[in-house]
């Protein structure tokens, strides 16, 4: 069985965590570089992406996580998650730094401030209908060719459709949030991809 | 693949408590102005409250306090990434149709401003916005999730530095929890008269063991082991109002609060912060207060 990690530094990690463990595997809560050590795979939640990277640097697990992405370690990010492992950030703090994991340039907050957040069926390839929670959240703008696009949006906002959940390697990214509506497919995907 | 082209949903129940669910674990401060709410955001707040006087100013200055002026709160919004909160009084829901309309990301009914309405509180379900609300217990906390609010802080004595408040009324919420939770579903219905709250929602918290809505803590908290000490009691994430600019290094404390918070259950990590920090925010013995800020609402 392998050892799904979840980084616990801030955001909606309970949620995750139900969602791995209704799939049989061993759930981390990953606060420290020993229990980083410890997993096969990573998600990183829902949460504020400028409070989690902070925290990624005070408990010291910025590099060494930076590290284990350069070797290709698995990780899942919903939202705050996906902002982390982006490879360019519009519209986000002057000094938001990103792993550059997935080759995706986005916009922050891309979707509106809170009062335009909305749910919205997403049509997941391999997967079929899934509800998609969006909160603030970041809006996917330009990605490299070898990042596969699995689900697309167009919410009827006059800007445009967009990837909201793409795949490039090891690493899965989602601009909204699967663990929010109760539902694991994605998660599914994921640990079985491990 | 085709695209999905369903019409949008905005202002749901799971979209408004779902910004809620993305604060836990995080610290959620005060600030007066775009300055300070810099400092927020690089200590690592996960949202600011925009507020014109902090509560303990409130407390000294006395008079009418009222929603802040729409300006200081768009230049807050201006100076920061992370989400913008600002406060409404009770009952006054013209002031909380401002606050929409100027799109800020969470309104707090808040008894720290002078109420408008000492009968009604605000229809919440009627915005696309998520309020939170304060409470005391559960009952209190019950009614307002009734009325649509999507976050329940407890309320503490706000602009004290003193966490007693705090701690009673979150140990007075899970404990009547417990109680509900252990309850025969015969017992419920008069559970729910005692507690003046809605049947549907006692129900709900009798299954669940927890609130339908997120858990947060207000009031007093002023210290790294503040933040650690109602974590611990249940607390999901926390709101520190004059605690931080109201202390000797506010950048510091700040980052402290935030630390802490994340690394509640190590006290390693909490005793380390919290050394040579300088004096958190002085402080009131709340049996001296005049007024009691907890105590409005109902």
């Amino acid at each position: 069985m392998k050892r799904v990690g979840v980084l616990a530094l801030q955001g909606d990690v309970g949620e995750h965590v139900m969602m791995l463990e209704s799939l049989d595997s061993v759930v981390v809560k990953v606060r420290t570089i020993e229990q980083l050590e410890s997993i096969d795979a990573l998600v990183l939640p829902g949460g504020e992406s400028t409070t989690i990277a902070h925290l990624l640097v005070t408990a010291g697990l910025k590099d060494a996580l930076g590290e284990k992405l350069r070797d290709g370690f698995p990780v899942f990010g919903t939202c705050a998650g996906l902002i982390l492992l982006s490879a360019e950030i519009l519209d986000g703090r002057a000094d938001q730094w990103c792993y550059g994991a997935l080759s995706v340039t986005l916009r922050r907050n891309g979707y509106g401030r809170q009062i335009a957040s909305f749910e919205s069926p997403i049509e997941v390839t391999g997967v079929g209908s899934v509800s998609g929670v969006f909160i603030r959240a970041p809006r996917i703008v330009a990605w490299d060719n070898d990042v596969e696009v699995l689900a697309t949006l167009d919410p009827g906002d006059g800007r445009g459709e967009h990837p909201v959940f793409v795949r490039q390697k090891n690493v899965w990214g989602a601009s909204f949030h699967p663990e929010l509506a109760g539902d694991p497919r994605l998660h599914r995907l994921f640990v079985d991809s491990l | 693949m085709s695209p999905s082209k369903s019409p949008a949903v905005t202002g749901s129940a799971l979209v408004k408590r779902g910004l809620a669910d993305m604060l836990r674990g995080g610290v959620i401060m005060d600030v007066v102005n775009p300055e300070q709410a810099k400092i927020a955001e690089d200590a690592g707040a996960v949202a600011v409250m925009a507020l014109e006087r902090v509560p303990a100013d409130i407390r000294r200055d006395g008079g009418v306090a009222r929603m802040s002026d729409p300006l200081m709160i768009q230049e807050i919004q201006a100076a920061v990434t992370i989400p913008v909160m600002a406060k409404a009084r009770i009952g006054h829901f013209a002031e909380a149709q401002i606050l929409q309309a100027l799109d800020v990301d969470y309104i707090d009914e808040s008894e720290v401003l002078t109420p408008a309405d000492e009968e009604y509180h605000i229809d919440k379900w009627a915005f696309t916005v998520p309020f939170v609300c304060g409470a005391t217990n559960l009952g209190e906390a019950l009614r307002r999730i009734g009325e649509g609010a999507c976050l329940i802080r407890s309320k503490g004595e706000a602009g004290t530095g003193n966490v007693v408040e705090a701690v009673r009324h979150l140990r007075t919420i899970n404990a009547q929890m417990r109680r509900l939770h252990s309850a025969d579903k015969n017992e419920l219905f008069t559970l729910a008269k005692d507690l003046q709250a809605p049947l549907p929602l006692v129900q709900e918290v009798a299954q669940s063991g927890k609130l339908p809505v997120p858990l947060f803590c207000a009031g007093g908290i002023s210290t790294p082991a503040d933040a650690s000490l109602v974590l611990q009691l249940g607390a999901e994430a926390v709101f520190v109002g004059s605690g931080i600019f109201k202390s000797e290094d506010p950048t510091r404390m700040a980052c402290a609060i935030v630390e802490a918070t994340t690394h509640y259950l190590d006290a390693s990590v909490v005793a380390k912060v919290s050394t040579g920090l300088g004096s958190a925010m002085k402080g009131w013995e709340t049996s001296s207060l005049e007024q009691r800020l907890a105590e409005r609402g109902w």
